[in-house]
C-alpha cells in the first residue's frame, strides 16, 4: 500500500467521490494515484473473464485504469487529474465502457 | 488558436522539449502536444509540481528537467497539455483530443518524441491488482510524493529497477526484497564492447553506486532468479521464484515489475513508417536518416522513440531533428544546419558509444520475453495466453496480424501496446524465425481509442482529408467494441 513520504500542510487538497465514499487527495494527483493512496485496489474488471484489474503502467499505455469519471466511461484514471467534486467509479461490464 | 504551425512536436520529454527550444531559436513557430498536465515526459515527470523534487530523493539528474522546462517556457513555443494525439493525416493535419474536445492543426513538419515504454513482463499473475511496473511506482513517487510501505517486492532487471530501489531507501522506505532476473553470464560477454564504450564507465560507475547503496541497506537481493510466478485470488498475495538452487516464496501485496524500456512506436507503426528489428535492444526501431527523418516525408522521430539511448541523447536527437525540420522548410541553409548539428552529433556519438555495453549488460532473459508456461497471459486486454498463441501457430497462424483473427490478441483497448513485442518474439520462437521476419501488429488511427461523442463533436477544418480521418476513427471504434 502506498502512502505519502511527507505530508505538506500547505498543499492544496481536493475531495472527490469514489462510489459514494469521499476521498481527499492532493491537487495534482491523478485519479489513479489518489485511489492507490486511498487503498482502492481495483479500477475495473476484465470484460473477458470478469477478473479484477488495477492501474499497471501509470503512463497511459495499458488501459487497465479505465474508469467511469463524471459519467463518462473509458476514462484513463492515470491521465486524469483529480478535481473537487469529481465522481468516480470502477468500470464494470455494465458501465457502458467501449472496451 | 491558429490552425497552422511550422512544427508540431508530440511529447514533452527531453527530446520534445529540446526540439521545441531549438526550433524556436531558429525562428519556427512551434506547437508542443502532450498527454500530461505538465512538461517533463516520464523521466522528468511532474518536474514543475513534484512534491519531492527538492528533497534529493530523485537525484541530481532529475533537476535537468526543471532547466529544460524553464527554457521551454521562455522559448515562445505553444503547449497543448492534457492532449492525446488521435491522428496524423497524409497531408500533415494533426488531430488531438484535449480539454476542448478533438481539434486539428496543420503542421508543415512533425517531430514525434513519444519516448519509451517499459518492456512487457509476461509472467503468470501479472494481471492481478497489486502488480504494477517499477516505472508506474516511480511515477507515483515523482508526481504524488508517495511510495509503498515495506512489503513491496521489486522484480526484474535494468538500471531503473536499481534506481527506484535507491529512491525508496532515500525516502526512508525499503523494499522487502529485490528479485533480480538478470542472467549472470552476459556480464562477461558484455565486456567485449568495453573498448568502444567511451561514456560507459560513467554509467557503469553509476550502476555500481546504486548497487552498493542497496547492499549497504541490507535489502534482500536474490540474484539470477527464474520461474517467476505471482499468486493470489483477487490480488497479489505472494511471489514464488527459483534462486540459488532453491524455491522461494515471499508474501507481498505489491509486486513491481521491470525489465528495461523499449521505443514507443505506436504512432510510427500506425503511420506505416519503416521499422527494423534491433537485435541488441530486442525491439523495433523506426528507420531514420541523419536528420531524424523517417520513411514518411516531414515526419521525424527523436529521443528514445528512435531507439533507446537515454535522456541526454534524447536532447541531442531532439535538437538535431529540429534543425532537420528547419532545413526541410528552407528556414536555414545547409552549411548553417551542419554547423549547428556538428557539436550535437559529437555529444550524441559519445552517448551512443556506451549503449552496446549497457544493452548487453541489461539484456532481459529469454524466458521472460517469451513465456514458457501455457497459462501465462500475453495479451492482457483479451486474456490471450501463451497456450492460445501456440495453438494458433500450430493451426497455421503465421504472424501477429493473423493472430488477431485467430484469438483477438491485440484487439483490446490498449491496441497491442502491452503485448506486441511478446507476440512478435513468441511467434518467432515458435516458428523458428527471426523477429524481423515475423513483423508486428498493423495499427490504424485513432492512435488511442476515443469516444464517439468526441469524434462527433470535433472541430473539423474544411479539408476533405480530415473528414476521412474522422471516418477512419469511427471504423476502428466499430471494430473494437
Ligand atoms: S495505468 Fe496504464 S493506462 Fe492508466
Amino acid at each position: 500500500m502506498f502512502s505519502r513520504i511527507e505530508e505538506n500542510p500547505a498543499e492544496a487538497l481536493v475531495t472527490f467521490l469514489f462510489e459514494g465514499r469521499p476521498i481527499t487527495a492532493r491537487a495534482g494527483d491523478s485519479v489513479a494515484a489518489a485511489l492507490l493512496l486511498a487503498g482502492v485496489a481495483t479500477t475495473r474488471t476484465s470484460p473477458v473473464s470478469g477478473a479484477p484489474r488495477a492501474a499497471y503502467c501509470m503512463m497511459g499505455s495499458c488501459f487497465e485504469c479505465l474508469m467511469v469519471i463524471d459519467g463518462a466511461a473509458d476514462r484513463q484514471a492515470c491521465l486524469t487529474p483529480v478535481a473537487d467534486g469529481m465522481v468516480v467509479s470502477r468500470q464494470l461490464p455494465l458501465s457502458g465502457g467501449g472496451s | 488558436m491558429s490552425r497552422a504551425v511550422d512544427l508540431a512536436v508530440i511529447g514533452a520529454g527531453p527530446a520534445g522539449l529540446a526540439a521545441a527550444i531549438e526550433a524556436r531559436r531558429i525562428g519556427l513557430s512551434v506547437l508542443l502536444i502532450d498527454e500530461q498536465p505538465g512538461v517533463g515526459g516520464q523521466i522528468y515527470r511532474a518536474t514543475d509540481t513534484s512534491p519531492v523534487s527538492g528533497s534529493g530523493i530523485l537525484g541530481a539528474e532529475y533537476r535537468r528537467g526543471g532547466e529544460l522546462a524553464l527554457s521551454f517556457r521562455a522559448s515562445g513555443a505553444r503547449h497543448m497539455a492534457g492532449s492525446t494525439l488521435v491522428d496524423i493525416t497524409a497531408d500533415g493535419w494533426i488531430g488531438f483530443e484535449g480539454p476542448d474536445g478533438v481539434e486539428f492543426v496543420e503542421a508543415a513538419q512533425i517531430i514525434l518524441a513519444s519516448g519509451a515504454v517499459e518492456r512487457p513482463f509476461p509472467v503468470p499473475g501479472w494481471t492481478l491488482p497489486g502488480v504494477m511496473t517499477v516505472g508506474a511506482a516511480q511515477t507515483v513517487l515523482k508526481a504524488s510524493g508517495a511510495a509503498p510501505q515495506d512489503d513491496a517486492v521489486l522484480v526484474g532487471s535494468g538500471p531503473l529497477l536499481y534506481l527506484y530501489a535507491v529512491q525508496l531507501l532515500r525516502s526512508g522506505r525499503r523494499p522487502q526484497a529485490i528479485v533480480d532476473t538478470a542472467p549472470r553470464l552476459p556480464a562477461l560477454r558484455a565486456l567485449r564492447h568495453f573498448p568502444r564504450a567511451l561514456a560507459a564507465p560513467l554509467y557503469l560507475a553509476k550502476g555500481l553506486r546504486l548497487l552498493n547503496e542497496i547492499r549497504k541497506s541490507g535489502t534482500a537481493h536474490h540474484r539470477g532468479a527464474t520461474g517467476i510466478r505471482i499468486e493470489g485470488a483477487d490480488a497479489a498475495e505472494s511471489i514464488v521464484f527459483q534462486a540459488s538452487g532453491r524455491r522461494h516464496s515471499l508474501n507481498t501485496s505489491l509486486v513491481l515489475l521491470h525489465q528495461g524500456v523499449v521505443p514507443n512506436i505506436q504512432i510510427t507503426q500506425a503511420l506505416r513508417c519503416r521499422h527494423r528489428w534491433d537485435d541488441a535492444q530486442l525491439c523495433w526501431v523506426p528507420e531514420t536518416d541523419e536528420w531524424a527523418q523517417t520513411s514518411r516525408p516531414g515526419l521525424r522521430v527523436a529521443g528514445d522513440g528512435a531507439g533507446i539511448a537515454g535522456a541526454l541523447a534524447a536532447e541531442y536527437r531532439g535538437r538535431i531533428a529540429a534543425i532537420g525540420a528547419a532545413l526541410a522548410l528552407d528556414r536555414i541553409v545547409e552549411p548553417d544546419a551542419e554547423e549547428r548539428a556538428r557539436p550535437l552529433r559529437r555529444l550524441l556519438k559519445t552517448e551512443l558509444a556506451a549503449r552496446p555495453l549497457l544493452d548487453a549488460l541489461y539484456r532481459p532473459a529469454d524466458d521472460l520475453r517469451v513465456p514458457s508456461e501455457p497459462d501465462t497471459i500475453v495479451c492482457r486486454c483479451e486474456e490471450v495466453t501463451l497456450g492460445d498463441i501456440s495453438r494458433a501457430v500450430t493451426m497455421g497462424c503465421p504472424g501477429p496480424n493473423q493472430l488477431k483473427a485467430f484469438v483477438r490478441a491485440g484487439m483490446g483497448p490498449c491496441q497491442g501496446r502491452m503485448c506486441a513485442l511478446t507476440v512478435t518474439e513468441t511467434i518467432a520462437s515458435l516458428r523458428g524465425r527471426h523477429p524481423g521476419e515475423i513483423g508486428s501488429y498493423r495499427l490504424r488511427p485513432p492512435f488511442k481509442p476515443t469516444t464517439l461523442g468526441a469524434l462527433a463533436a470535433m472541430k473539423l477544418p474544411d479539408a476533405p482529408e480530415i473528414d476521412r480521418a474522422g471516418n477512419t476513427g469511427t471504423v476502428e471504434l466499430a471494430e473494437q467494441s
